[in-house]
């Protein structure tokens, strides 16, 4: 088997070290040598989006970057997302009011995708959110809710296209 | 599932890649975005040695324009096309292109020349490549540099004109004239699917008539096609006599489409008819337009 991988990188802020074999996932560090398990693993290769994690502030699948690769890199997992005062970030209050999860599984994935799609364009129409959102699955909501949660978290629809 | 174990090399200049490859180019492969790699490891349909991860080599995410071409170097990734306001502006299938494929987290991590060397025959970047007669720029340790035409690049399913040590450093897509008019088309099942079939056609337009068109056929076989003999019956063609439908009934007649659990032969040939239709009325529209 190969030698251990020495890997720095931040999560959340906070600068860590971790030594992991090559072929350990991003999303399989996290869990198992950090301790976050927000980040859910789904499908493990790239079709549920469950692992949805910020690398330097944009939006990939964690099970499939492995973690040797992400040397300096930044990372925000869904355990990044709320206020250090333990309130809900926007988002998760959205999801909260609109009922945007049933068992939860896919929620840390949906949060995060919301978050990037909003840091990106701050006024969605309907169709560009449900275009977002489509990289993600869940297999309880039938997905209204997740929707209502995503347009509420972006406000309502500008009456004026943002961009002519 | 969990990837088999590999060696790992993060080479920091495109001579140490090439040499990583030279010494492990039976088993080794390359990984730039990974978002079609790193599926096929996790379900364990590949299981190389060694990987080779570029993310680290300095110069290759770049996209300039050149003597007319715009190239795309091996890091860029497909989000970096969807954006205007970059040299890849003056070739309009970018654009046309990038926003289709895949989901935007994996349009943030894959790059076009990892789709390129992927080579399946549904994915946008091969499709873009065939119908601009764009060229791959290929490195090796021993072979030293070699340029590959798109329509020598891909030579099957899955399968391309690259060799194990080689590394595909960047691609050259051909800039048309600025008043040429682009159309992609294509259908899939769901956002972010990969397409059932597509099309993409350019167009110039001279005195009314087509002065030059191509139309590239996506799903429709192993590999992406050209209609030569479409774009053959198109050009010269009064613009206001063109039939779109017509045009994409020819394109696809002599066809037979690989069928799978999603659409039987005959239907993706007749998807494909009428994305071809879409594809060449878009891009007559857009023809004449500065």
């Amino acid at each position: 088997m190969p030698d251990p991988i020495p890997v720095r990188f931040t999560v959340n802020g906070e600068a860590v070290r971790v030594s992991v074999e090559a072929r350990k996932t991003l999303a399989d560090a996290l869990r198992e040598d950090l301790g976050l398990t927000g980040t859910h693993v789904g499908c493990e290769h790239g079709v549920c989006g469950a692992c949805t994690v910020l690398v330097d502030g944009t939006a990939v699948r964690a099970c499939l970057l492995f973690a040797v690769q992400l040397d300096g890199a930044e990372i925000t997992t869904i355990e990044g997302l709320s206020p250090a005062d333990g309130s809900l970030s926007p988002v998760q209050e959205a999801f909260r009011n609109c009922h945007g999860l049933q068992c939860g599984f896919c929620t840390p994935g949906f949060v995060v995708t919301v978050t990037a799609l909003l840091a990106e364009n701050p006024a969605p129409t309907d169709d560009e959110l449900r275009h977002g959102l489509a990289g993600n699955l869940c297999r309880c909501t039938g997905y209204q809710g997740i929707v209502a949660a995503a347009r509420e978290a972006a406000g309502p629809v500008a009456t004026e296209p943002a961009r002519a | 599932m969990k990837a088999a174990a590999f060696e790992y090399a993060a080479p920091a200049s495109v001579d140490e890649a090439v040499a990583a490859l030279a010494e492990h180019a039976d088993d080794a492969s390359v990984l730039a975005g990974g978002q079609s790699l790193v599926p096929l490891m996790a379900l364990r349909l590949a299981a190389p040695a060694m990987i080779v991860d570029i993310n680290r080599v300095v110069g290759l995410d770049t996209v300039r324009r050149e003597n007319g071409h715009v190239y795309v170097g091996a890091l860029v990734r497909h989000a970096a096309l969807t954006t205007p306001g970059s040299a890849a502006d003056d070739v309009p299938l970018l654009g046309l292109a990038a926003p289709l494929i895949g989901h935007f987290q994996i349009r943030n991590r894959g790059t076009v020349c990892g789709s390129l060397t992927h080579a399946d025959a549904a994915a946008e970047w091969p499709l873009v490549a065939t119908t601009l007669d764009a060229e791959v720029e290929l490195r090796s340790r021993d072979g030293g540099a070699r340029t590959v035409a798109a329509r020598d690049f891909f030579a099957g399913p899955f399968t391309t004109a690259r060799n194990p040590d080689e590394l595909a450093v960047g691609v050259r897509f051909p800039v048309w004239r600025s008043d040429a008019g682009f159309g992609l088309a294509e259908f899939a099942r769901r956002s972010g699917d990969f397409a059932i079939a597509g099309a993409a056609c350019g167009i110039e337009v001279t005195d009314g008539r087509v002065s030059r068109c191509a139309i590239g056929l996506l799903g429709l076989a192993g590999v992406p096609l050209r209609a030569h003999g479409a774009e053959a019956a198109l050009t010269g063609t009064a613009v206001d006599e063109v039939d779109a439908e017509e045009v994409g009934a020819g394109a696809t007649a002599d066809l037979t489409p690989p069928a799978d659990i999603h659409a039987s032969s005959r239907y993706r040939r007749r998807v494909g008819a009428a994305m071809v239709a879409r594809a060449v009325a878009t891009a007559l529209r857009e023809a004449g337009h500065a």
